[in-house]
């Protein structure tokens, strides 16, 4: 890990406006751990922009710059290249949300990783548009309920599984693609460090439970990011050139374990139990195991 | 000395010689001979800046946005559907206080797609934040660029602004154009001192959001740097004048104005049509002059107002339309003149590439002093 400059001071201060147990939040400060001072952020508008920046307090210690919802690649290219001109030598850092990079922003992406800017992307996923109060998002996981995708008598929750943007960008020519959790803060700091050395666009999404869009209490949520992990939900790997290396393995645990903890899936459960959706979820940490090979030899006696 | 050459090859020969670091453009007719000169410029080493082939104008105006806040002169072009995509960037660079020197090849917007020109696409940003500078031949067009990114530029005003000129009427037409040298450019145009800049060595936020406690004071300050930037305009212009020979301190021209009873309000190419027509109508006695709108953004009300205060009828012509209110531009000259007791007639006109010939400005005339206006000029009814 990047050591701290400044007499460990924090680079991304306390005192902002982050819920108590924000994923997010950690990110952000593990992000600019690993960074350093010499960088300039490009942020999306979302909950890490509001919570870090109310005028006239800021929370960053580094050059920090948010123009607009979905344009934080555009605005970082422009960075990059006023940069290249200038001779300088800050690394340039765009942060948005799943939203953000996902959805309304993937025209701006998908352009400044086909130029090949000198630039890292890092998306903190927290699974839905968690600053306008819980709607689903293109990263929302199937069968999660939102405030726009409901459970009820005629809607399991969300319909769709999350978009793969990981492999949209590999398919780009990136050089560097990793997913990453804050429950693995040394494994996020050096991707993040790994990526911003890498000449080229490079892309980081790192795994954030929201306390309050997932519904679990605020001292859980590493326990939530990890659970994520362990039932095969989320998988952290890297993938270089577009292939994949380096996926971390675990010793599985049933998806319910990890479902049963939050309230946007507690439909699954109560009034009357979901196995077929259940089974689809688990069916989706089954082929993320089978994808990326992360099962240690199970027991025969687990089955 | 004097050269014969395509209006979007004078714009990106003045263009260069103002020295952008970063360009960022997406192609859109009619702008797109702007863009690949340049292009080509930078390919043949002639310009030392970086060009980013971005993947829409949406992203092009975010480019030059993030480049212009770390301290480096930026320039794009573009038009009608281009600039609408850029709708949100516009009022943020604005808000945010970059000094974006943008071209627009005024062109009509769709729906029914258009390529023609009017001026519906800048003026449909009045609102924004951006100073407009509109153009009435290509020399003026060239000029008004170095005199654009002077005022941008000032530290007492810090806005972005649209250098306007008509497109095809323009972009595509060929005329004699006085191009300055490299080392006169380099003599009015200073090299970019930006205000502030994203740098690690003074780590600063840009674009916060502001509660109701500061927003208001944010916009106040964007509106006040308009006005100032008139003055920074008037100052800009006289000192190109003192330069170049040629003077564009005033905000709004007059054209035979002195002993005018009519007198026309106009922007841009059109106003060239309107002067020989009031030559033409003068030769039979009628006394008619011509009000030229330079800068619409900041609207000069009170120059609108002293140039016109000898005149009983004013006509404006407007390439625009409010839909269900009336000409932008007319409601702001009425807005200037009330009280005056003029009469004040609004005629849109020459929408979507309709040729304005000098019989229809003299048929607008004729309308004005008949008391007959606020109506579209020339509509064809049997096609309704």
């Amino acid at each position: 890990m990047a050591e701290v400059e400044g007499g460990g001071c924090e680079l991304f201060s306390a005192g902002h406006r982050a819920c108590g147990g924000c994923g997010p939040a950690l990110a952000a400060r593990l992000l600019l751990k690993a960074t350093g001072k010499n960088v300039i952020i490009a942020a999306a508008t979302g909950c890490m922009e509001v919570f870090s920046t109310p005028y006239p307090e800021t929370a960053w210690g580094v050059p920090w710059i948010h123009s607009l919802f979905e344009n934080p690649a555009a605005v970082a290219s422009g960075i990059e290249a006023a940069l290249k001109r200038q001779g300088r030598t800050e690394k340039v850092v765009c942060i948005g949300g799943d939203g953000s990079t996902l959805d309304i922003g993937v025209l701006c992406i998908s352009g400044a990783f086909e130029r090949g800017h000198d630039i890292t992307y890092i998306c903190y996923d927290n699974e839905a548009y968690m600053n306008t109060g819980i709607q689903r998002s293109g990263a929302t996981p199937y069968g999660a309920s939102t405030t726009t995708s409901p459970a009820g008598p005629c809607s399991l929750g969300n319909p769709r599984p999350k978009k793969d943007m990981p492999a949209i960008l590999a398919a780009h020519g990136a050089p560097y693609v990793a997913t990453a959790s804050i429950a693995y803060p040394n494994d996020f700091v050096q991707k993040v460090e790994r990526a911003i050395n890498t000449p080229g666009p490079c892309y980081i999404q790192v795994h954030t439970p929201c306390c309050t869009g997932w519904g679990f209490e605020s001292g859980e949520t590493l326990n939530m990011a990890k659970l994520a992990i362990e039932t095969g939900l989320w998988v952290n790997y890297e993938m270089v050139d577009g292939r994949v290396e380096k996926a971390k393995k675990v010793r599985r645990k049933p998806v319910e374990e990890y479902l049963a903890k939050q309230k946007r899936f507690r439909h699954l459960f109560k009034p009357a139990r979901r196995d077929d959706v259940i089974a689809n979820i688990q069916a989706i940490a089954d082929a993320n195991a089978e994808r990326f090979g992360i099962d240690i030899k199970r027991k025969e006696s687990s089955e | 000395m004097l050269e014969f050459m395509e209006g979007s090859h004078a714009v990106a020969e003045i263009v260069k010689r103002c020295r952008p670091q970063v360009i960022a453009a997406y192609p859109i007719t009619p702008q797109t001979h702007i863009v690949e000169d340049l292009a080509q410029m930078v390919a043949n080493c002639e310009i030392d800046a970086e060009y980013i082939t971005v993947e829409s104008e949406f992203s092009a105006l975010s480019a030059c946005l993030g480049a212009s806040a770390a301290g480096s002169r930026v320039y794009s072009a573009t038009t009608s559907q281009g600039l609408a995509l850029m709708f949100e960037v516009c009022f943020n660079a604005a808000g945010m206080r970059q000094p974006i020197v943008m071209t627009i090849a005024n062109r009509s917007l769709g729906a029914p797609l258009s390529i023609w020109n009017d001026q519906q696409d800048s003026i449909s940003l009045r609102d924004s934040g951006w100073l407009q500078f509109y153009a009435e031949d290509n020399q003026e067009t060239a000029d008004l660029h170095m005199i654009a990114y002077k005022v941008c530029e000032d530290h007492d005003v810090l806005l972005p602004a649209f250098v306007c000129f008509d497109g095809f009427i323009l972009t595509h037409t060929f005329e004699p154009v006085a191009l300055p040298t490299q080392e006169e450019v380099d003599a009015y145009l200073p090299a970019f001192n930006p205000y502030q800049r994203l740098d690690a060595e003074n780590p600063l936020s840009f674009g916060m959001y502001a509660t109701p406690e500061y927003y208001t004071e944010f916009r106040y300050e964007v509106d006040r740097a308009q006005y100032r930037a008139k003055e920074a305009f008037i100052k800009a212009g006289r000192e190109f004048g003192e330069q170049f020979g040629r003077d564009y301190s005033a905000p709004v021209e007059g054209y035979r104005l002195e002993d005018a009873d009519t007198a026309l309000v106009a922007m841009g190419s059109i106003c060239g049509t309107a002067k020989d027509a009031i030559d033409e109508m003068r030769e039979h006695g009628r006394k008619i002059g011509l009000l030229k709108i330079r800068t619409y953004r900041p609207f000069p009300a009170q120059e609108i107002a002293d140039a016109l205060k000898g005149v009983s009828t004013v006509a404006v012509l407007d390439k625009n339309i409010s839909l269900g209110s009336g000409g932008a531009v007319g409601t702001e000259v009425k807005a200037a003149l009330y009280g005056s007791g003029i009469s004040v007639y609004d005629y849109i006109i020459a929408l979507g590439g309709r040729d304005v010939r000098k019989r229809d400005i003299a048929a607008v005339v004729d309308l004005a002093e008949k008391g007959e206006g606020d109506m579209f000029y020339g509509l064809r009814t049997e096609v309704l």
